[in-house]
């Protein structure tokens, strides 16, 4: 084979695999991924066993810790609202985690319930960077 | 004093602007004088700038609470090292951060190399001149590090007690350092394709500074890694954030330039790809930067929305712009001089790890990306850990196997009978290892870890036998003993054998994610005094709880609340004691009432035995609200009628009473404890991905260090122009030495 | 305070002036020479790369990565280009 033709030959695989593994990666992306919804859209809009992010804060007052096995009970409201929903979780608990923060969390629909994803639990770190000056 | 750190960042940025002007001025005008103006006019920055600094962190240090940020961010009871350090936790001290390395960064590159790429010099200094523009701006326009406080408060907020952990303060400047000077091989990359002089003078510089980047932001990256697994209450190292992801991003990428750049120094070949890589390499850098702040995404790290999101992206988008465009117009000269010769050579080797290495930076950016895609196309959508490890561990796979392989392949073409002699060796040591693994048991269930483990013990026999069949060589020619001849093999081939070590220390470091993460024991339980769990191979017995306040400066800094551990083995037998503990900080008021003695950020400490073999995790969170809340505020209620019924006059009475009732609540919770959380982890070969950064980084500077040789033939080389140019008038011909004696020298 | 505030800005502006117009008021006219010089220190950053080369290829094959009959044949091609890069340093210098 001409030094030419190696070189197409081999471009064209190169390229194939590239293109193969792009699909193959935006395939198990979107597979692989969780809608990410806000309390209010959860509360209505939840399908029971799909997997969802959800964003917001945590109620004020709310958390409880569950006897026996560990875990907490809490509810999370919209960033700006009031419609909050009740989220079971075991796992880790941040430290920043409490009243008012803004926390991320994976959970699914169990009957009435949301059940948090072991671990998925995220806290904000308080805003550092926002450019108002905190709050003393 | 804030007046004059303001006025230096305005007269920073117009002379930032100057630097703009007389660098392009200089090179249209093909005017050396110009070029030096340009130059003094980045180190006059960097005065600037390194005064603006010290006037805030003298304020810092001096609890100047007249300061906006000081108040923010820094307390009476923080310690001194953090506050120093806290001068950087806030958006504009951080900007300030990153401005004054770049200008230090500049100043020391621009000088280095004052005397040579003549033609280049003067557009990479208007390039980092424009960067640094960009950031003073925002200092001096949108968020000053100077804002004054009308009636100064008489303590501050306080610096987040998550950040009082030595890595946590050197991460930031040493991150911000990998990323600053990443944007010096972009300038000069810009400077060159301007020029047209994309050649061998600009790949000897732009590489250096691309691996002393390369090397700072790595360090960075696993500083941050361990501060998560030793100081957050969690136990991991690496969660796939946002942010973290953005600053691996530039990594990536400036790994594979690295090793491409290598490629085109020996056969010309890469141009177009090389250059596009180190533009791509400064841009993700920026794009670290604004990520951290922009809060587009969901990230632990996400900072609020901020109004700098829209300079950041038009900076951003407008060096895209700028890089196509020269890459596009410059075409001509960034042609490749020779094909590839044979893909069983070490230059083949290098171009599948850049394959392999940009398709890692590919996913990361996609999953990073995912939910702005995901949004823009209808229903935001996210990724988390599980698809991230799914996709970059086959891709990591492969890498340590290039890497592995590249070391006994010759440059330019391998001859193949000779392969044999290099790979069996390193092949039959992985095979035992393979066999070894899976007859020990408990390691074939996890294929990925095991193929792992199988690789790196390949890779890392191949470079033992590199460095004894190096090291037999060198003996060979100089009669040198063993340790002489091992280091003076070393200092005569830095880049080969600093790469070698560098390579060892991936594969260490990849050896220890694998275990720990595919071997993990972790365990969240309720305990109480007295309860014994089992963990992986241990036992943990919960003896008693532990309470205390601390107090600084006569000022209660915080509550320690804790567990003392007993780690035993499966027998009983008692190994190790642990006390993790979580500390509650006042929201901050020299009297406040008791319950207000927890309303402050609570921190874990986390505490571990670190072993060779594994690592033992604990932490603890003790419960404060079922006894322990309910009771500080009935003392709240009783200090309130104390004062109220006039029991309590003056503020000593209050605050002796205070104290008195502090620390009956804090015996109380350790009289009568009621079942903590504990969260504990036993995890193998942890350490090991330390070392193996500390094996990187010691790799690192050992192909960075510049061969004495070379640095003083590199400034005598324009003397000696100069001399033959002289004697050129005359008819003798200079005296040249011969080959044989300049390799020899070398 | 506000005062010696602004002399000190006064005094930086004008030490900022200076320092930087310094090359400008000195300036040589240093054109002709800039493009020798420059054409100089490539051939010898081409040079040293050459070197390296011949180095790592006589290493590859002290290593047994490449045999003899390979070695020597990249070893003297290696070589010619390091002497050829040595005549043009000599036609420019003369």
């Amino acid at each position: 084979m001409d030094p030419a033709r190696k070189r197409t030959v081999r471009l064209v695989v190169a390229l194939s695999a590239a293109v193969l593994l792009a699909g193959a990666l935006v395939y198990t992306s979107f597979s692989a991924s969780s809608e990410a919804k806000s309390p209010s859209e959860l509360a209505t809009s939840a399908k029971a066993g799909e997997r969802y992010q959800l964003t917001g804060k945590v109620v004020d007052k709310s958390i409880q810790q569950l006897g026996g096995d560990g875990g907490i009970e809490f509810r999370v409201r919209d960033r700006d609202g009031s419609t909050s929903v009740p989220v079971r979780y075991k796992g880790s608990v941040p430290d920043p985690f409490r009243d008012g923060r803004e926390i991320i969390i994976t959970v699914s629909k169990k009957g009435a319930d949301f059940v948090g994803e072991r671990d998925s639990l995220i806290t904000k770190c308080p805003s550092k960077f926002s450019d108002k000056p905190q709050a003393v | 004093m804030a007046t004059l750190g303001r006025a230096c960042l305005i007269l920073a940025l117009g002379v930032a602007l100057y630097g703009i002007g007389a660098g392009i001025a200089a090179w249209r005008l093909q005017r050396r004088d110009v070029a030096n103006s340009a130059r003094r006019a980045v180190y006059a920055m960097a005065l600037l700038l390194t005064i603006a600094m010290v006037i805030l962190e003298v304020a810092f240090l001096r609890d100047d609470f007249s300061y906006a940020l000081v108040t923010s961010h820094s307390s009476t009871t923080t310690p001194l090292f953090y506050k120093a350090a806290a001068v950087w936790s806030s958006q504009e001290g951080s900007l300030l951060l990153w401005v004054w390395l770049l200008a230090l960064w500049s100043s020391l590159v621009l000088f280095l190399t004052r005397n040579r790429m003549r033609d280049v010099t003067p557009i990479a200094t208007a390039v980092l001149a424009g960067f640094a523009t960009f950031f003073t701006s925002l200092l001096v326009f949108s968020v000053s590090p100077f804002e004054i406080l009308g009636s100064p408060p008489v303590e501050g907020g306080g610096l987040n007690p998550l950040l009082r952990h030595p890595s946590m303060m050197i991460h930031p400047p040493m991150l911000y350092s990998g990323y600053t000077l990443f944007t010096v091989p972009f300038a000069f990359a810009i400077g060159a394709l301007v020029a047209r002089r994309v050649d061998a003078e600009w790949i000897v510089a732009t590489r250096r500074f691309a691996l002393g980047a390369w090397l700072f932001l790595g360090i960075g990256i696993i500083l941050g890694a361990r501060w998560s697994y030793a100081e957050l209450g969690w136990g991991g190292y690496w969660a796939w954030d946002p942010v973290e992801n953005a600053s691996l991003l530039p990594w990536l990428t400036g790994t594979a330039f690295i090793h491409s750049i290598m490629i085109q120094e020996k056969r010309g070949m890469l141009k177009v790809w090389n250059v596009s890589l180190v533009l791509t390499t400064g841009i993700l850098a920026i794009l670290g930067t604004f990520l951290v702040r922009s809060g587009i995404l969901d990230s632990i790290h996400a900072f609020g929305a901020s109004t700098l999101g829209v300079p950041f992206v038009i900076l951003i988008v407008g060096l895209i712009v700028l890089s196509v465009g020269l890459v596009a117009s410059r075409l001509d000269v960034l042609r490749s001089e020779h094909r590839l010769d044979s893909l069983a050579s070490r230059e083949a080797v290098f171009l599948f790890n850049n394959l392999v290495l940009v398709a890692l930076a590919f996913v990361v950016f996609f999953g990073t990306f995912f939910p702005l895609i995901t949004e823009a196309m209808g229903n935001r959508r996210n990724v988390g850990p599980p698809w991230f490890n799914q996709v970059t561990v086959p891709l990591a796979l492969a890498l340590v196997g290039l890497a592995g392989i590249a070391p006994l392949i010759a440059w330019r073409k391998a001859t193949r009978a000779n392969l044999r002699h290099s790979f069996t060796i390193p092949v039959a040591s992985a095979l035992t290892v393979l066999v070894v693994l899976v007859a020990v048991g408990g390691v074939a269930h996890k294929p990925k870890a095991l193929a792992m483990f199988v690789i790196a013990a390949f890779l890392i026999t191949g470079v033992a036998q590199e460095f004894w069949r190096g090291t037999r060589a060198r003996k060979a020619m100089s009669k040198d003993a063993w340790p002489v001849a091992v280091v003076s093999l070393v200092r005569r081939n830095r880049r080969r054998y600093g790469g070698y070590l560098v390579h060892v220390g991936i594969a260490t470091l990849f050896v220890g994610v694998a275990a720990s993460s595919a071997f993990q024991h972790a365990r969240d339980v309720q305990m109480k005094p007295g309860d014994v769990t089992k963990i992986g191979a241990h036992q943990i017995r919960y003896v008693k709880s532990t309470g205390r306040i601390d107090n600084k400066d006569g000022r209660i800094e915080r509550i320690v609340l804790g567990a003392q551990l007993q780690v035993l083995d499966k027998r009983g037998k008692v190994l190790h004691t642990l006390n993790p503990t979580r500390g509650f900080y006042p929201q901050n008021a020299p009297f406040a009432p008791v319950s207000a003695m927890f309303d402050g950020e609570p921190t874990s400490e986390v505490r571990m035995v670190a072993g060779l073999r594994r690592d033992v995790w604990t932490a603890v969170a003790p419960d404060i609200n079922s006894v322990l809340l309910p009771t500080a505020k009935r003392y709240d209620a009783a200090l309130r009628k104390g004062i109220a019924d006039g029991q309590l006059k003056t503020t000593e009475e209050q605050v002796l009473a205070f104290r008195a009732l502090l620390g009956k609540l804090v015996e109380g919770y350790v009289e009568a404890t009621p079942p903590a959380n504990f969260r504990l982890i036993d995890s193998p070969l942890v350490a090991w991905i330390w070392i193996g950064g500390i094996i990187v980084f010691l790799g690192g500077l050992i192909a960075m260090w510049p061969a004495p040789d070379a640095a003083r033939r590199r400034a005598s080389a324009g003397y000696a122009a100069r001399v033959a140019l002289e004697l050129a008038g005359t008819d003798g011909k200079v005296e040249r030495p011969t080959l044989e004696q300049e390799l020899g020298r070398v | 305070m506000d005062a010696l505030v602004a002399l000190i800005v006064l005094a930086l502006l004008g030490f900022v002036v200076w320092f930087v117009g310094m090359p400008l008021r000195r300036s040589h006219a240093e054109a002709a020479e800039a493009a020798t010089l420059a054409e100089f220190e490539e051939l010898e950053a081409e040079k040293e790369a050459k070197y390296r080369e011949i180095r790592d290829a006589d290493l590859d094959h002290r290593t047994g990565k490449l045999s003899d009959a390979d070695w020597r044949a990249i070893d003297r091609e290696l070589r010619a280009e390091a002497v050829e890069l040595l005549r043009r340093v000599d036609r420019l210098s003369s």
